[in-house]
């Protein structure tokens, strides 16, 4: 049996501040969307779909934020054995997926219209598609251990564990020769226009993170008190 | 504006999964209000 120390506190306040936040990722997401489409020039070599960069870097940079979380969360909870870790490791877990989902889709797509194919293994590409791997199985082998204790012992190690695919994607292409671009973001690369309307999308991307995180851990937390009272009530 | 075809792709797939995932955590969240009233209507027969 897990702790239940820790719950989350449900509340007015609490439910002010996520709307707040929603505002706030909402009105962020229109200014990107205005900036990616109106603001930023237009590429001179790719062309209107280096556009995709605007959502597919920020989008990359969430995924990380997502597994790093889950990393943090599965360190406190072997360290603590509170639920509370598990369930959010186990949230941001599912929210990484979706965001490395889009990542590889939205790459795949820029790769077509710049390399004229879908996919290459490329190093970049194919440790992406490793992480995905890893967290999709992450969320399997959860779906299929029953006992809480053991489940989430066992996705804790693999959280720890399939982090260390996280650095290798970052430095793939520095490590191997790889045909993915070379990061440009900080090597003066960018117009100030193109790295404003990256901020700002990476800001959005990360607003809409959290609140997804938020919203998440709260249903994990609500179904995992239900399921306790259920077995109270059959018991 | 050769290649606005996959730009217009790219975008739509990020937004249709996003609110497809939005969707799904609506869906789990009118599951579990579903099981909290049969939790209530239980307590409020014993």
């Amino acid at each position: 049996m897990l702790q239940r120390k820790g719950e989350f506190p449900m509340g007015g306040r609490r439910n002010l501040g996520n709307y707040l936040l929603a505002g706030l990722g909402f009105s962020l997401m229109l200014a990107a969307l205005y900036m990616v489409f109106l603001y930023a020039p237009t590429e001179k070599h790719t062309g209107v779909v280096q556009r995709i960069f605007y959502f597919h870097v920020p989008l990359a940079w969430v995924s990380f934020l997502a597994f790093f979380v889950v990393f943090i969360g599965s360190i406190l909870y072997l360290a603590k054995r509170l639920e509370k870790w598990d369930t959010i490791a186990h949230a941001s877990a599912e929210v990484g997926i979706v965001f490395t989902s889009l990542v590889l889709i939205t790459g795949s797509i820029w790769a077509k219209s710049v390399w004229g194919v879908w996919w290459t293994w490329d190093a970049r590409l194919t440790a992406t598609l490793v992480l995905w791997f890893i967290y999709t199985g992450y969320l399997l082998m959860r779906s299929y251990v029953t006992e809480e204790a053991q489940r989430a012992r066992l996705s804790a190690v693999l959280g720890i564990v399939g982090f260390l695919d996280v650095p290798i994607v970052t430095l793939a292409v520095m490590l191997w020769r790889t045909q993915h671009p070379a990061p440009i973001i900080f090597q003066g690369g960018l117009t100030p226009s193109m790295l404003h309307t990256l901020l700002v999308s990476i800001a959005a991307f990360t607003l809409m993170y959290i609140l997804l995180l938020i919203q998440s851990t709260s249903l994990k937390s609500l179904e995992a008190d239900i399921n306790h009272l259920k077995n109270r009530q059959t018991e | 504006m050769e290649n606005m075809g996959y730009l217009f792709g790219a975008y739509s797939v990020i937004w249709a999964v996003v609110f497809g995932y939005v969707f799904y955590l609506y869906l789990k969240q009118r599951k579990l209000q579903r099981e909290i009233d049969w939790l209530k209507e239980l307590i409020a027969k014993r």
